[in-house]
């Protein structure tokens, strides 16, 4: 039961409030417990009870009047704002102070009629629904009518066109709410509202492309770094230096200082050698294409219309140019590089001696040769050794041998490796023939050499010297043996060749014209002597094959053909000039070729033509020149010729010239000159009958 | 007195003798080894207090000559195990107590 409290509005509302609200509750509570005594309390009359804090207070003070004005001040609002001027630079307090109070606000969504965005909302609405506003013609009854009315007084009144028309000037005025009117009839298309259209092309498919590179590779590495393992390793390193010192402290530091330059320089130079030297190889081969084609693959293929006759064909020119005034006076091939050989340049003139060259050239390179070795006398003869192919055996004019290593670095001068000296045997006279043996028992190296004052003398190598010994003394046989015992006059040697397969027997060509049958074994007896010419023997050359015959060329324009076991010769050839050299070919036993001072190579095939040779060719330009030296290629079908001008030439032998002889099929080679010796039989015993008859 | 005077001594010729550049392995090529070691030795004298700005230093300088992405390692102690690219790891010692460990791994 709510007790009604007298609040007297007299007292101070708070304290009030306050003291009467726990004096309810302590009434309520006395109430609920005495509620039948209540009624009577509450009907009799009212009793102040007064709470014990209750402020006590004087009647006067009761009585005491407040007032109290309700303005529309904002109470929180601040009663003195003071800003400060930046313009007077001091704080001035506000006149007046804003006492607006905001209690509430809402956004509403309500917009005028005439704005903007209402007049936009309308026409849009008016699109899509197609209505007219009719409350617009109540707002602005006049102004549709009067402009409708204008229209047609200035268009031509017709009336679709005025409708039309009517419509295209809302249009310009677009804001108008006018420009509605016409739109229900057409939806046109508003310059100044423009519509998209897009379209898209077609795109190309996009595909995705990787690759992956091979990562460098990668290694694992690991040590450890600690003081005493860097002191170890410093003290190696430190005792390291030491010995090097000392060693260097050995050898003399000029040779070091040579041999550091000369890696140097080689260094720079061999980086760049190899390449260059490829690269002048291709060049030659461009250069020389045809040439090298024509020695590969030309076949004369009119050799099939001359029938036995052959031809030469001209392939390379080798010629250099500080050798330009010394003649060709010996001509090796390489056995083991078959396209090297050496052309031992000198002079045959006995007035005009000077220096010599020993130029060794390949095919592949015809216009500079590969090495080039001067020397100070002229070169008279070499022979490169035939297993190892890089020495060289070589006779001066002035009596001495010497042997070329080609593998020795060219330091400066390409000095000969071994040199004979005139205290150690060398001749006295021209060397005219060199020539490698096989090793001796002590595996040393020696070859032979013969010369004008008829020695023939072996020299070996041993370690860094040449060491001679006199094999024959070559001497005047016949005329008066007995009384001239004493006097041994030496005779000139010029020429020599070993037998290929009996190693102790050689033949000696001489000047007087002879050739003796020697032996190693024997040094001052002969075994055989033959009166072979009437000039010096220019050459004499063992056949390949045939274990019996060789052949001999002399001065006095004859090439004879023996069998060493008979003394008269098999055949004689004259060639109209003297004969310059010969060389029996590797490829046959019956096919040789002789070169002659008129400049013509002669090329003999006994097997076809015994009589003649079946293929007679100059090959020099000049007439004057003479053919000097012609070597067959071991396994080309080449020649090299050289002549006195300093000129090889390389010829290309035609088809005809290198039959093979046709027996049977299995063994060709030694069935040629078994025949051939067969036909020599039957030639000799006609001779023979010939001559007993 | 003497003893310490002679052990200062030999300190120093110790340091002398053993504080030229010693490569203790590496599979660079004759120039880039070359080059790497003379930078090596530029650093680590001109930063002989910090061996950091001296790794620093040889790291940035080898990453513009030779390409990223270099590791570099100076100490007096350590002990390591690196994968490296081939041909692209120095390993030295300087100063008598100063190891270098260069390689290139990206």
């Amino acid at each position: 039961m709510p007790v009604p409290t007298t609040v007297k509005s007299k007292k101070p509302p708070g304290a009030g409030l306050k003291v009467a609200k726990p004096a309810s509750k302590k009434k309520d509570e006395e109430e609920g417990v005495d509620q039948g005594d209540g009624w009577d309390e509450w009907a009799q009359g009212k009793a102040l009870i007064k709470p014990p804090d209750q402020l006590e207070l004087t009647e006067e003070e009761l009585k005491e009047e407040f007032t109290k004005i309700l303005t529309a001040n904002n109470p929180h609002a601040p009663q003195n704002i003071a800003r400060y001027s930046f313009k007077e630079r001091s704080y001035k307090p506000i006149s007046s102070v804003d006492q607006m109070a905001v209690h509430f606000v809402l956004e509403g969504n309500l917009i005028h009629v005439d704005s903007e965005e209402a007049r936009r909302q309308r026409a849009r609405q008016d699109q899509t629904d197609g209505k007219h506003w009719d409350w617009t013609f109540k707002l602005f009854p006049e102004k549709p009518a009067a402009e409708a009315e204008a229209e047609p007084d200035e268009e031509i009144p017709e009336n679709p066109v005025i409708e039309e028309t009517s419509e295209i000037v809302k249009e310009e005025r677009p804001d108008s709410v006018e420009a509605q009117i016409g739109k229900k009839e057409q939806k046109v298309t508003n310059q100044f509202n423009f519509s998209e259209r897009a379209s898209q092309t077609l795109n190309n498919p996009l595909r995705e492309r990787s690759c992956q590179t091979e990562p460098p590779p990668r290694c694992n590495f690991s040590a450890t770094a600690n003081q005493w393992v860097i002191y170890d390793a410093y003290l190696e390193e430190l005792e390291k230096q030491e010995k090097n010192k000392d060693k260097q402290k050995t050898f003399s530091a000029k040779k070091e200082e040579d041999k550091l330059k000369k890696n140097k320089m080689s260094d720079d130079v061999t980086k760049v050698v190899k390449v260059v030297k490829i690269f002048e190889r291709m060049v030659n081969q461009n250069t020389f294409d045809d040439i090298a084609q024509d020695f590969k693959y030309f076949e004369d293929a009119s050799d099939e219309f001359r029938e036995q006759e052959g031809t030469l064909l001209p392939l390379w020119k080798f010629q250099y140019d500080k050798a330009k005034r010394l003649s060709v006076t010996a001509l090796c091939w390489n056995k083991s590089y078959q396209d090297l050989f050496a052309v031992g340049m000198g002079s045959y003139d006995f007035s005009k001696q000077g220096h010599g060259m020993l130029l060794l050239y390949t095919l592949k390179n015809s216009t500079c040769p590969e090495f080039v070795y001067p020397t100070s006398s002229g070169i008279m003869c070499l022979h490169i050794h035939d297993r190892l192919s890089h020495l060289v055996a070589v006779g001066f004019y002035d009596g001495c041998v010497a042997v070329f290593d080609l593998k020795a670095e060219e330091g400066g001068a390409a000095q000969p490796a071994f040199k004979s000296t005139a205290k150690a045997g060398k001749h006295t006279d021209p060397v005219w023939q060199v020539r490698w043996q096989n090793d001796d028992m002590d595996n040393n190296h020696n070859f032979y050499s013969i010369s004008s004052d008829g020695r023939v003398v072996s020299w070996t190598l041993i370690k860094n010297e040449l060491v001679f010994s006199d094999v024959i003394k070559l001497s005047l046989e016949g005329a008066l043996p007995e009384c001239l015992e004493v006097v041994e006059q030496p005779t000139c040697g010029t020429s020599f060749d070993f037998h290929p397969k009996i190693d102790f027997l050689f033949l000696v060509g001489t000047e007087e014209g002879k050739i003796h049958k020697c032996s190693k074994a024997y040094s001052s007896q002969f075994l055989e002597t033959y009166q072979a010419h009437n000039m010096a023997v220019d050459a004499v050359k063992w056949n390949q094959f045939h274990p019996k015959v060789f052949l001999s060329c002399s001065s006095d324009w004859t090439v004879k053909i023996w069998d060493h076991t008979i003394r008269t010769p098999m055949f004689t050839f004259d060639l109209n000039s003297a004969v310059g050299d010969v060389a029996w070919s590797p490829y046959s036993s019956t096919v040789f070729a002789a070169v002659t001072t008129d400049g013509k190579v002669h090329v003999f095939d006994l097997s076809i033509n015994k009589y003649e040779a079946i293929c007679q060719q100059p090959v020099v330009a000049k007439k004057k020149t003479k053919l000097t030296h012609i070597e067959f290629n071991p396994i080309h079908p080449i020649i090299v010729v050289g002549d006195d001008r300093g000129y090889v030439t390389c010829f290309k032998l035609s088809p005809n010239l290198r039959k093979k002889p046709k027996e049977k099929k299995g063994q060709e080679v030694p069935k040629g000159p078994e025949v051939e010796e067969a036909k020599m039989e039957k030639l000799l015993s006609l001779l023979r009958d010939k001559h007993k008859t | 007195m003497a003893e310490t005077g002679e052990g200062k001594k030999e300190e120093a010729d110790y340091k002398r003798l053993h504080s030229f550049p010693l490569i203790r392995h590496t599979d660079m090529a004759e120039e880039m080894r070359v080059e790497t070691m003379e930078l090596c030795v530029t650093a680590c004298e001109k930063f002989a207090t910090n061996n950091e700005s001296a790794a620093k230093m040889i790291k940035e300088s080898m990453d513009k000559k030779f390409g990223s992405s270099w590791h570099v390692v100076i100490g007096e102690g350590f002990g390591f195990e690196v994968t490296h690219e081939v041909k692209n790891l120095l390993y030295m010692f300087f100063g008598g107590s100063l190891a270098v460990c260069v390689w290139k791994c990206s």
